[in-house]
């Protein structure tokens, strides 16, 4: 892709901006991964904008705003920045060592893409906390977010399975289990 | 299937054929995980198409400096072509042997295809092992055979971070996560890699035969019944089941531990030593991740929550005969703390 290379404004191009046509291609996986059906676009065109804006998201959102910790803000942003990020690394290590014939990068792409169901569960957990706490609201929570990982994990597996030796699915995905499970855990525990 | 070596990798990327002799002296282009060879099935990101652009714009510079030479029929045209290609030549080398480094060092640091074998398992091998660890083998005059993988145990290690993770109720305490998850992953880690360790260096103290690899997936799999247990009595919250799950699950996979130790151990006075320090070890993990975990949470919860009691609660003396049964340590804490908020709010 030679026009990544060139500026916008080079006359020998007539292809679109860059900054839209990478933005059409952030959207174009956000649809893909709403409804997962077994293509490869994640894999064919990578791209870590779409997990940066997803994690960045995630980050600022599970900040705590209580005045009475001093050790607030800083930290919590830092330790889920690393936590997804060092959470991929290591998955995608884990299906390279089991013989997956994926590359580094499309792991890393597709795993920050599925992050998205959780983010919206997220924001809706958010705005079920402005309502009266309980019961109900908690149960109402944990609704969402296990529906929620539950699709990001669908949405996954139907991405990374073909990658990996046929008998060896269930060894690759249990990784991606754990990892999406404790997200998940991070956004029904998130209290403001 | 995984990537090839190929030792020519750098060819594909637009090397022309004049400077064929240099790629054979690439060595070892072999199947590093940052996989340079194959940046043709990555398109869509620019940086690693630089290769294919300089390839470009140096025929794009052949065809201009070959149109260039020939309007300048009347200079010293062999001369001044002769320099721009050598310093054309020049440059194109340097890109060579920078670029054959650049794939050497990822080779060589990166090169994580040493852990390879280690993760061939198939699922119903994981299982079976699993199964296994918590079985005690009686017989110990033979060596026992211990599976020299690392994937289960790994495994193990990152489910028993999630248990404890998840062991935090979310009902009714705040969690600040990022001490928690923190504190998660270096407790477990470094039990897994420092005791694994320690009993290795007292197990070549012992002449025993066991090497580091069978250490760490002997003691990772142990694992296995810590995370059965804390999956249990992090959810049904009775002191006297989870005393019942730590001598029988916890005992069954330290036994399951030290019968494979004992096989592998000659001489009675080096067994108790290598098998009594494991097991002590190994049911004091158990113990502490019960009950200190849940109070070192609760401490740093009540020593945020101080400034926020409400006045009835400010009485020192008469809080402890008052205790609910349930955490006398914690409460303590929690007193010990309120009686000095009171006592530095009294000044």
């Amino acid at each position: 892709m030679a026009e990544a290379a060139e500026s916008p404004g080079d006359p020998r191009t007539t292809s679109p901006r860059p900054l839209m046509r990478d933005l059409k291609a952030v959207g174009k996986k956000f649809m893909h991964v709403l409804y997962p059906r077994k293509s490869n676009t994640l894999l064919r065109d990578w791209d870590l904008w779409g997990p940066l804006v997803l994690c960045v998201t995630l980050a600022l959102m599970l900040q705590r705003g209580s005045a009475d910790n001093e050790n607030d803000g800083g930290p919590q942003f830092a330790e889920v920045f690393v936590i997804i990020w060092f959470g991929a690394v290591t998955i995608t290590l884990n299906s390279k060592l089991l013989g997956g014939n994926i590359s580094f990068f499309q792991s890393l792409c597709v795993l920050g893409y599925c992050i998205l169901p959780l983010t919206v569960a997220l924001l809706v957990c958010r705005l079920v906390l402005l309502a009266k706490p309980g019961p109900i609201n908690f149960i109402v929570r944990l609704f969402v977010v296990i529906v929620m990982f539950a699709w990001s994990i669908v949405a996954s597996t139907a991405f990374l399975a073909d990658s990996q030796p046929p008998n060896r699915k269930a060894l690759a995905i249990y990784p991606v289990f754990l990892f999406y499970f404790v997200i998940s855990w991070m956004i029904l525990t998130f209290a403001p | 299937m995984a990537t090839t070596a190929t030792p020519a990798g750098g060819s594909r990327n637009g090397t022309g054929p004049e400077w064929g002799g240099f790629e054979e002296n690439i060595q070892g282009g072999g199947s590093a995980v940052i996989d340079m060879e194959n940046m043709d099935d990555t398109s869509g990101s620019s940086f690693e198409d630089m290769g294919e652009l300089h390839q470009r714009l140096r025929e794009e510079e052949v065809d201009a400096d070959a149109a260039a030479a020939e309007e300048e029929d009347g200079e010293f045209l062999g001369m001044k072509g002769f320099k721009g290609q050598l310093s054309r030549q020049v440059a194109d080398q340097m890109w060579q042997a920078g670029k054959r480094q650049a794939s050497r060092a990822f080779s060589l640091y990166a090169n994580i295809d040493i852990l390879r074998p280690y993760f061939d398992v198939e699922p119903a091998q994981v299982r079976s092992r699993l199964l296994e660890s918590m079985i005690p083998i009686k017989m110990v005059n033979f060596p026992q055979k211990i599976a020299g993988e690392l994937y289960g145990p790994l495994m193990l290690v990152f489910t028993l971070v999630a248990i404890l993770l998840h062991g935090m109720k979310t009902s009714d305490t705040i969690i600040r996560e990022g001490t928690l998850m923190g504190t998660a992953i270096g407790t477990c880690f470094g039990y897994w890699l420092g005791v694994s360790s320690f009993i290795y260096f007292l197990a070549y103290l012992c002449n025993a035969q066991i090497t580091m690899l069978q250490m760490l997936a002997l003691l990772g799999y142990g694992l296995f019944g810590h995370c059965i247990v804390l999956l249990v009595t992090y959810n049904i919250h009775l002191h006297a089941l989870f005393y019942l799950f730590w001598l029988l699950v916890g005992g069954l996979s330290t036994l399951r531990m030290v019968a494979v130790l004992v096989s592998r151990t000659v001489g009675p006075t080096q067994r108790l030593l290598l098998c009594g320090t494991l097991a002590a070890l190994h049911m004091l993990f158990l113990l502490y991740l019960h009950f200190a975990y849940h109070k070192v949470v609760e401490g740093i919860l009540d020593t945020l929550e101080g400034p926020n009691i409400p006045p009835m609660q400010r009485v020192p003396r008469d809080i402890p005969a008052v205790l609910p049964d349930a955490r006398p340590p914690a409460r303590v804490l929690n007193t010990t703390v309120k009686a000095v908020e009171v006592i530095l709010q009294s000044h």
